[in-house]
């Protein structure tokens, strides 16, 4: 019972959110605002039930499994693939190289121009 | 294959959902424990192996994916629910966030702007179609956010979400190389990174390495999902207006 009442209420925020998205006409896919409001409600309620715990716990420890069924789908597209297969993979290659690096250096140095030197490290992760 | 009570099992089976739900969980299964075998080697990745193993059966078989994704849209389904599941771990993680949020706010949005620019500039340059180009803008959020992007953009879901994966996958296997030659130290940087770039797999990796590292890795992908989501698109309606004069 526990787990069901965890994946109602996921669900009923996805429902809110995919109808808030429609009616706004927002480009947000309607599971992130779903995200958004359920981060917001446990913020403002300080807390969060022991069923949805229970089921984002089940659903995301098993978060791969649910992008097989769309790799799949890539034997729909191979032809693009084979025909674009070098800017594909050159592209994708080096942006998450630059991306890494950049953001890696980008909050270290903010971190400490902001912060102070070693706030990075060390144990201390909350007040 | 002389019984014609098979050909009537193989009729029912390729027409019924459950071959299709079956098999995704069955390969799935398989690719995850040659996963463990290899000692979590990223390489061996269980999506990869499973897709792998499913499009050769499907081939083998002569079987459509349409055939095959009715059984496999319920899993598929879960990718939704599990997006809104994603603010558990953020909210877990909301109090060590306080200590360094400038930090982390500045470098989640120059990250989530440099992962589609520089994918989409590349491409680009490189002469990819603007299909492609729109399928890899938002290849480092995690799958259900980036198939949502690519479809409202103008991609193809199904071609992003491979293309998601394979970057999760490049950033796992690179990250603690990379971060080793630009001298970054602070595991909290290394984890904004690894989740900004190689969104859950990028995370897996990241807890390997330290506790901290990965729960500020889970806090970047949760958080730039929601920045693609917003900046994406707004970045791309901004570059075609700027490239088609009174477009």
């Amino acid at each position: 019972m526990q787990f069901l009442n965890g994946i109602t209420l996921l669900l009923v925020y996805q429902l809110v959110g995919e109808v808030a998205v429609r009616l706004a006409g927002v480009p947000i896919p309607g599971p992130v605002l779903g995200m958004v409001m359920l981060f917001l409600t446990l913020w403002g309620r300080g807390g969060m039930a022991e069923s949805v715990t229970q089921a984002s716990t089940a659903l995301l420890s098993h978060l791969s499994l649910l992008f097989v069924p769309a790799g799949v789908g890539m034997m729909v597209h191979f032809g693009r693939i084979a025909d674009e297969w070098v800017p594909i993979t050159l592209a994708l290659l080096l942006s998450t190289v630059i991306t890494m690096v950049a953001t890696a250096l980008i909050m270290q140095l903010t971190t400490r121009w902001l912060i102070g030197a070693g706030a990075g490290q060390g144990g201390r992760a909350d007040d | 294959m002389t019984d014609p009570g098979l050909t009537d099992i193989w009729v029912y089976l390729s027409a019924s959902p459950l071959l299709g739900l079956t098999m995704t969980l069955v390969a799935y299964g398989l690719g995850y424990r040659l996963y463990l075998r290899t000692g979590s080697n990223p390489l061996a990745n269980p999506v990869v192996t499973s897709v792998a193993l499913l499009i050769g059966l499907l081939l083998l078989t002569g079987t459509s994916y349409d055939d095959y994704f009715a059984g496999g849209q319920f899993v598929h389904f879960l990718l939704g629910p599990a997006t809104v599941a994603l603010a558990v771990p953020l909210y877990q993680q909301f109090s060590r966030l306080r200590q360094l949020w400038l930090p982390v706010a500045i470098s989640l949005t120059l990250g989530v702007v440099i992962a589609a620019g520089s994918s989409v500039g590349l491409a680009w340059l490189l002469g990819a179609s603007t299909e492609i180009q729109m399928s890899l803008a938002p290849k480092s959020a995690t799958a259900p956010v980036a198939m949502g992007i690519s479809e409202k953009i103008g991609g193809l879901p199904s071609l992003t979400a491979v293309l998601v994966v394979i970057t999760g996958i490049t950033g796992a296997v690179l990250g603690t190389k990379l971060f080793e030659w630009v001298r970054v130290r602070d595991d909290t940087a290394k984890g904004i990174a690894m989740g900004v770039a190689a969104h859950g797999i990028g995370t897996a990796r990241a807890f390997q390495v330290s506790a901290q590292m990965g729960a500020f890795s889970g806090l970047a992908m949760a958080l730039s999902a929601f920045a693609t989501a917003l900046l994406v698109p707004w970045l791309v309606d901004l570059v075609s207006v700027w490239l088609v004069p009174g477009g």
